[in-house]
C-alpha cells in the first residue's frame, strides 16, 4: 500500500518535473507576494508581531496558489480515470499528501528564509519553538489543503473557488500558527506553548483521519 | 390551521412585550423587568438576537446532519432538506450578526470588536458561504450533493477547535462568556420571573417557526423539482 | 479455466431524478464475450463503469467473484482491464513509461515479456520510446489495450473498442478479443454489428427503461 502511494508520488514528481505546472507558478507567486508587502510597507517599521502575521498570509495564498494542481491536473487533462483504474482511493490519497507535504515544506521553507532575509524585524527567539509549529503546521496545511482540491477538482471550479473553500477549514490552524510564530518571536518557552502546540497536532490528526475517511465520497461519483 | 393563528399570537405579543415593557430598578408590577448592571435598557435585544443565534446553530445543526444522512443514503431529498435548513441558518445567522452589531454599538461602543462570539458566528459565514458558492458551481445535482456534503462534514470536524482556541486568542466581552466582569450567565440569574417568561416563550415561538419555514421550504423545493421534470417530459 | 464470475442484480442507475435503467439482472458465470448494447444515451458507459466499481449504482449491486468468493471493493480494480474513448494515459510519458508507472501504482509486478509481446501484437513496439503526446488517436487507442490487458486481469471490459481504429487495428482487437474469450470474461459495450457478432450473449438496455 505505502509502495504504491510512493509510485503515484514519483509519477507526480516526474511529471511536474517535465511539465512543471506547479513549481513555476509556485516560485514566482512567493516573489510576487513578498514583494508586495515590501513594496506597501516601505520604509515604515513594522513591529515584530505584525511580520508574524504577515508571515502567514504570505502562506496561506501561496499555498492556494498552488496546491490545487495535485488533482485539478488528473480532472483537466481527463486522467482521473486511469487512476481510478488502477489504484483504490487511499492510495491516490496517500500518493497526493505525500506530494503535496513536500510541496508544502519546500515552498515554506523557501518563504521562511526569503522572509527573514526582507524583514529586520522577523526575528525567532525560540527557534525550536518556531521549528517544531512550523513542522505540525506545514502537515495541517498539507492535509486540509489536499482534501480541499479534491473537491475543487470533481466540482470542475478551477481557481477562485480554492481560497474561498479552504479559509474557513484552515482559519483555526492559520489562528493557531500566528500565535505560535508570536510565541516563537517573543522567546516564550515550549511549557507555555503546549495548550497550541497541542492544537496544532490534533487539528493534523483530525483532519487526516476526515480526510481518508471522506475521500471515497469525493472520488468515486 | 390554529396553531398558525397561535404562533402569529404569540410572537405578536413577544415582540410587542419584549420592546414596551418598562425596566425599572425594583419591579413590583408584573409586566415590569429589572435592571440589569451594565446592560439596562440594551438588554432588552435578549427576546430577539438570542433566538436568531438559536435558530443559527439549530439550522446549520439540521444542515448537516442531513447533509450526513445524504452520504449515508444517497437520497436526493435529504439534500434538499440540508440545503432548506442552511438557507434559513444563512438568514437567521446574518440577523444575529446585525442585531449583534447594533447593540455592539451601543453596549461596547463598537460595532464590530473581535469578540470570540462575533469571530465565532464570522465564521460560520465564511463556511456556509463557501458552501453555497461551492453549490452554486456544480451543475450535476448528484455530483453537488455529495461534494457539498462532504464539505459540510469537514467544516463540522473544524468547529471544536473554534471553541478551544478562541478564548485563548482573543477575550471576551459578550455577556455570559468566562471574562464577562458582571460574571455569571445572564439568563439564570438576572432576570426576573416574567423577563424569563417572555425569554422562553420567545424562543419556543422563533423555533416552531423556524420549523415551519424549514418544512414550506423544503417542500416547497420538492414539488417545483417535481414539476420541472413533469414540464421536461411533456 | 478461471473460475471469474460477474453478476448484476437488482441494478438501478438514476442521474439526479433521471432514470437510466432499472433492476438490470445478468450472469456472467462461464468465460466467453458478452456484449452490452443500446442507442446512444441509453447507459452502456455508465454500466460498464458502474461494474468497474468507478461510479457507484444507486439500488442494487455488482457481484464480482474469484473461485466463489467475492471480492473485496478496493481490490475489484486489479481484477478488470478496461478500454474505452474517454480513457486518458499521460501525454508527457512515452508508452513505455506510462506502463511502466502504471504497473508500480497498481502494485505489480512489471510483466517484461508480456508488455513486449502485447506491443508487438498492437504494432507500436517501434515508437514505445515516443511521448504519447506524438500520437494519432488511433494509437492511443491501441496504447490502451496493452494498459488494460498487461496485468492479465480476469474480466475485460471494452467500451466501444474499435473507435478511432483503422482495419489493421480492429483485427487485432478482434483476434485479442477471441483469444481472451477463451480464458476470460471480455464485456463490450458497443453498438457496431462487428463488435456484436463477436458476443455469446447480449445484454440489451433498451428492456430496462421502467
Amino acid at each position: 500500500m505505502n509502495s504504491k502511494a510512493y509510485s503515484l508520488f514519483l509519477k507526480d514528481f516526474k511529471s511536474e518535473l517535465r511539465t512543471r505546472y506547479a513549481i513555476n507558478a509556485l516560485a514566482m507567486f512567493i516573489i510576487v507576494a513578498i514583494s508586495v508587502i515590501l513594496f506597501s510597507v516601505g520604509n515604515e517599521k513594522i513591529s515584530a508581531s505584525l511580520t508574524g502575521g504577515l508571515f502567514w498570509v504570505v502562506i496561506f495564498f501561496t499555498a492556494m496558489s498552488g496546491l490545487s494542481r495535485a488533482f485539478v491536473s488528473e480532472e483537466e487533462r481527463g486522467t482521473t480515470l486511469a487512476l481510478q483504474l488502477v489504484a483504490a482511493p487511499t492510495t491516490v490519497f496517500s500518493g497526493k499528501l505525500i506530494f503535496n507535504i513536500i510541496l508544502v515544506f519546500a515552498m515554506n521553507t523557501v518563504i521562511a528564509i526569503l522572509y527573514s532575509a526582507m524583514f529586520d524585524a522577523f526575528v525567532i527567539q525560540n527557534f525550536l519553538l518556531f521549528l517544531t509549529s512550523f513542522v505540525f503546521g506545514n502537515i495541517g496545511l498539507a492535509v486540509s489543503s489536499t482534501i480541499i482540491a479534491a473537491i475543487i477538482a470533481k466540482a470542475g471550479a478551477k481557481g477562485t473557488l480554492y481560497p474561498v473553500l479552504a479559509f474557513p477549514i484552515l482559519l483555526p490552524l492559520i489562528l493557531t500558527s500566528v500565535q505560535l510564530t508570536l510565541f516563537a518571536i517573543d522567546g516564550i518557552s515550549f511549557e507555555r506553548a503546549k495548550f497550541e502546540l497541542a492544537i496544532v497536532v490534533s487539528y493534523d490528526v483530525i483532519m487526516l483521519t476526515a480526510s481518508y475517511m471522506l475521500f471515497d465520497f469525493i472520488w468515486k461519483e | 390551521m390554529i396553531w398558525k393563528i397561535f404562533l402569529f399570537l404569540l410572537l405578536a405579543f413577544v415582540s410587542v412585550a419584549g420592546i414596551s415593557f418598562p425596566i425599572v430598578e425594583n419591579p413590583t408590577r408584573w409586566y415590569e423587568f429589572p435592571l440589569i448592571p451594565g446592560l439596562e435598557e440594551n438588554a432588552k435585544i435578549i427576546f430577539f438576537h438570542v433566538p436568531t443565534a438559536w435558530l443559527t446553530v439549530i439550522a446549520f445543526l439540521m444542515s448537516t446532519i442531513y447533509s450526513f444522512k445524504y452520504l449515508r443514503k444517497k437520497n436526493l431529498d435529504d439534500d434538499v432538506k440540508s440545503y432548506a435548513a442552511a438557507q434559513l441558518g444563512m438568514i437567521f445567522c446574518i440577523l444575529a450578526t446585525v442585531t449583534g452589531a447594533v447593540w455592539a454599538k451601543f453596549a461596547w461602543g463598537s460595532y464590530w470588536s473581535w469578540d470570540p462570539r462575533q469571530t465565532s458566528i464570522f465564521a460560520l459565514l465564511l463556511i456556509y458561504g463557501a458552501w453555497f458558492a461551492l453549490r452554486s458551481s456544480i451543475e450535476s445535482e448528484e455530483k453537488r450533493a455529495t461534494l457539498s456534503s462532504v464539505y459540510s462534514m469537514i467544516a463540522f470536524v473544524t468547529v471544536p477547535f473554534f471553541i478551544f482556541i478562541m478564548p485563548r486568542i482573543m477575550s471576551g466581552l459578550h455577556p455570559g462568556s468566562a471574562d464577562d466582569s458582571n460574571a455569571g450567565p445572564v439568563v439564570n440569574f438576572k432576570m426576573n420571573g416574567n423577563m424569563q417568561l417572555i425569554f422562553f416563550l420567545s424562543m419556543i415561538g422563533f423555533t416552531v417557526l423556524y420549523f415551519w419555514m424549514w418544512n414550506v421550504g423544503y417542500r416547497s423545493m420538492l414539488l417545483k423539482e417535481k414539476l420541472d421534470k413533469k414540464l421536461i417530459r411533456g | 479455466m478461471i473460475n471469474y464470475s460477474l453478476e448484476a442484480s437488482g441494478l438501478n442507475k438514476s442521474f439526479g431524478r433521471r432514470l437510466i435503467f432499472n433492476d438490470l439482472q445478468f450472469k456472467f458465470d462461464k468465460s466467453g464475450v458478452y456484449g452490452i448494447s443500446g442507442p446512444n444515451g441509453s447507459g452502456k458507459s455508465t454500466l460498464v463503469k458502474i461494474i468497474a466499481g468507478i461510479i457507484g449504482a444507486s439500488q442494487g449491486k455488482i457481484f464480482h467473484k474469484l473461485d466463489e468468493k467475492e471480492i473485496a471493493e478496493e481490490h475489484i480494480h486489479n481484477h478488470i482491464g478496461f478500454v474505452s474513448p474517454y480513457l486518458v494515459l499521460y501525454e508527457e510519458f512515452t508508452t513505455y513509461e506510462n506502463l511502466k508507472l502504471f504497473a508500480d501504482i497498481r502494485g505489480v509486478k512489471f510483466n517484461q515479456e508480456r508488455v513486449d509481446y502485447l506491443l508487438n501484437k498492437f504494432l507500436i513496439f517501434k515508437r514505445k520510446d515516443d511521448l504519447l503526446k506524438t500520437y494519432s488517436s488511433g494509437m492511443k487507442q491501441r496504447v490502451k489495450f496493452i494498459f488494460a490487458l498487461m496485468h492479465s486481469p480476469q474480466l475485460l471490459i471494452l467500451d466501444e473498442p474499435t473507435s478511432n481504429l483503422d482495419d489493421e487495428g480492429k483485427n487485432s482487437v478482434y483476434e485479442i478479443v477471441k483469444e481472451e474469450g477463451q480464458k476470460n470474461i471480455v464485456l463490450i459495450a458497443s453498438n457496431e454489428k462487428n463488435d456484436l457478432e463477436l458476443c455469446d450473449d447480449t445484454v440489451y438496455l433498451e428492456k430496462y427503461k421502467n
